[in-house]
């Protein structure tokens, strides 16, 4: 039903709806007492982790084995690449071991692409470099369809380091095809060459959006991506982009806040609004199991 | 009415049971379940979807009239227990929904609209061990065509129909395909 997973772009609507609602089966399984499914038994998932990512590798490995897949994870540290392995090299070695589907992480955006030319088996994208993060814009829609009812006409703002977040490319392409309205808010800085060109309103003042939203998602500021000075200073930048207590006021009541983690207490997000019942941060965890789980079932539950 | 044309020209598709005869059919199910379960006491009806699952809660509402009795009904998906999904490529999950109760030490009836080679309810017995741990699992059909291919017995069959592999047999609904019927139609194996 999917090949490969590299883009929030390559999903039409029906298909995104179909693994939002996979998903939402998927989360039933969850919730039982044997939290597992013979489906994907005798399938084998390869982790391939260029970039550390405990929770995105996690994630996907709970997904699988819930599945019955075998899981076999590579962390790109300490292996031959840390010896001037290349990706290519690295992706026939696997294709040689008979991977069902890989998992791939990568600092290079479009290193999942290009591994999706090189091997038989399917390739999900767990995020390249600051270009996409599809699995993570699926489960920010699940979550928010599941606390709010639906997509279509949310108003939804994307907050902060929007440059560097291939969280907030993916989310815009995936929330446009569903029918929500985008806005993002940064400052001028840290917003992308070209996006006059993507389907979206931007805003450089978070007060003056925040009371039209029915979401609001505060995203990590990438200090380890940045190699210049993009504003100029964290409590600057907390200030006027930070979602502290009396910021959080400012929403309609049933607005809710997200965050795709990790997150910089303090910086992007106070304690006590991440902590608030109106923040989905614990409950997007959760559903990244059970929309990863639905998309491996898509890709992998058929003919191979 | 019975009789099943197996040889020369394909013969036109047959009506094997109407609306009426489906719904004394039914009834007739919803009766031996009562006796068979004496008195239906501890007993849950799952409909495999799609089209057992309108008929388990058919069966439900029948029993509550013939016998004042609220036995629970809930659906069961199976398909991520099929084994030919990669023979077949995937495809869009149902809903399972079990009754509140749960069912652990409850009497479990499988509901179905075929009975044919005997996979999906093998599929369905996996599933409800991941779910549960019945006392015991029966099985109801509205209609048993044959050419089983594992040892699956039904307790419950609203009708035999022997036929060819090259035949299939199409259950018609009125809540999924806007009416009751069973239609025999030959070539193009279910």
């Amino acid at each position: 039903m999917i090949d490969h997973l590299l883009s929030a772009s390559d999903l039409d609507r029906e298909t995104a709806t179909l693994v939002l609602d996979t998903a939402g089966e998927m989360a039933a399984v969850s919730g039982r007492e044997v939290k597992k499914l013979p489906t994907l038994r005798g399938r084998t998932v390869v982790n391939l982790f260029y970039e550390d990512s405990t929770r995105t590798r996690i994630s996907f490995e709970a997904a699988a084995k819930r599945l019955s897949a075998d899981v076999i994870n590579f962390a790109a540290k300490g292996s031959s690449v840390s010896k001037g392995e290349s990706l290519k090299d690295t992706a026939l070695t696997l294709q040689a071991m008979g991977a069902d589907a890989v998992v791939i992480r990568h600092s290079a955006s479009g290193a999942a692409h290009r591994l999706s030319g090189w091997i038989d088996g399917s390739v999900v994208n767990a995020g390249d470099g600051t270009h996409e993060h599809p699995t993570q814009a699926l489960l920010d829609a699940y979550t928010m369809r599941s606390r709010l009812g639906r997509l279509e006409g949310l108003r939804v703002a994307l907050v902060g380091d929007v440059l560097h977040s291939r969280v907030a490319r993916s989310n815009v392409w995936l929330l446009n095809t569903l029918g929500a309205e985008v806005t993002l808010v940064a400052p001028p800085t840290l917003l992308p060459v070209g996006v006059e060109n993507w389907p979206v309103q931007v805003s450089y003042d978070l007060d003056a959006v925040l009371p039209k939203l029915d979401v609001v998602m505060m995203l990590r500021v990438q200090r380890e991506r940045m190699s210049a000075s993009f504003f100029p200073s964290v409590r600057e930048y907390s200030r006027r982009y930070g979602l502290d207590v009396v910021r959080m006021g400012l929403l309609p009541e049933h607005a809710i806040v997200m965050h795709p983690g990790p997150m910089i207490r303090g910086m992007e997000i106070s304690p006590e609004v991440a902590d608030s019942a109106r923040s989905t941060i614990v409950e997007q965890v959760a559903n990244g199991v059970s929309v990863r789980m639905a998309v491996l079932y898509l890709m992998l539950g058929g003919i191979a | 009415m019975t009789a099943v044309e197996r040889t020369g020209a394909p013969p036109p598709d047959k009506t094997i049971l109407d609306a009426d005869a489906m719904a004394r059919t039914l009834d007739r199910i919803a009766h031996q379940i009562l006796e068979k379960t004496e008195g239906g006491a501890d007993t849950v009806l799952l409909g495999i979807p799609t089209r057992g699952a309108p008929l388990a809660r058919r069966l439900g509402d029948r029993i509550r009239t013939f016998a004042d009795l609220a036995m629970p009904v809930g659906t069961l998906d199976i398909t991520l227990y099929r084994d030919d999904l990669r023979l077949r490529g995937v495809r869009a999950l149902e809903h399972t929904d079990l009754p509140a109760g749960g069912i652990d030490d409850q009497r479990v009836i499988l509901v179905d609209d075929v009975l044919f080679s005997g996979r999906t309810v093998r599929a369905a017995l996996d599933a409800l061990k991941d779910l549960g741990r019945p006392s015991s699992v029966q099985l109801a059909v509205l209609v048993d065509r044959g050419h089983r291919q594992l040892p699956i017995r039904a307790d419950y069959v609203g009708k035999n129909i022997p036929t060819s592999m090259a035949e299939s047999v199409h259950v018609r609904l009125s809540e999924v395909d806007g009416a009751d019927a069973v239609i025999l139609t030959p070539g193009g194996a279910r």
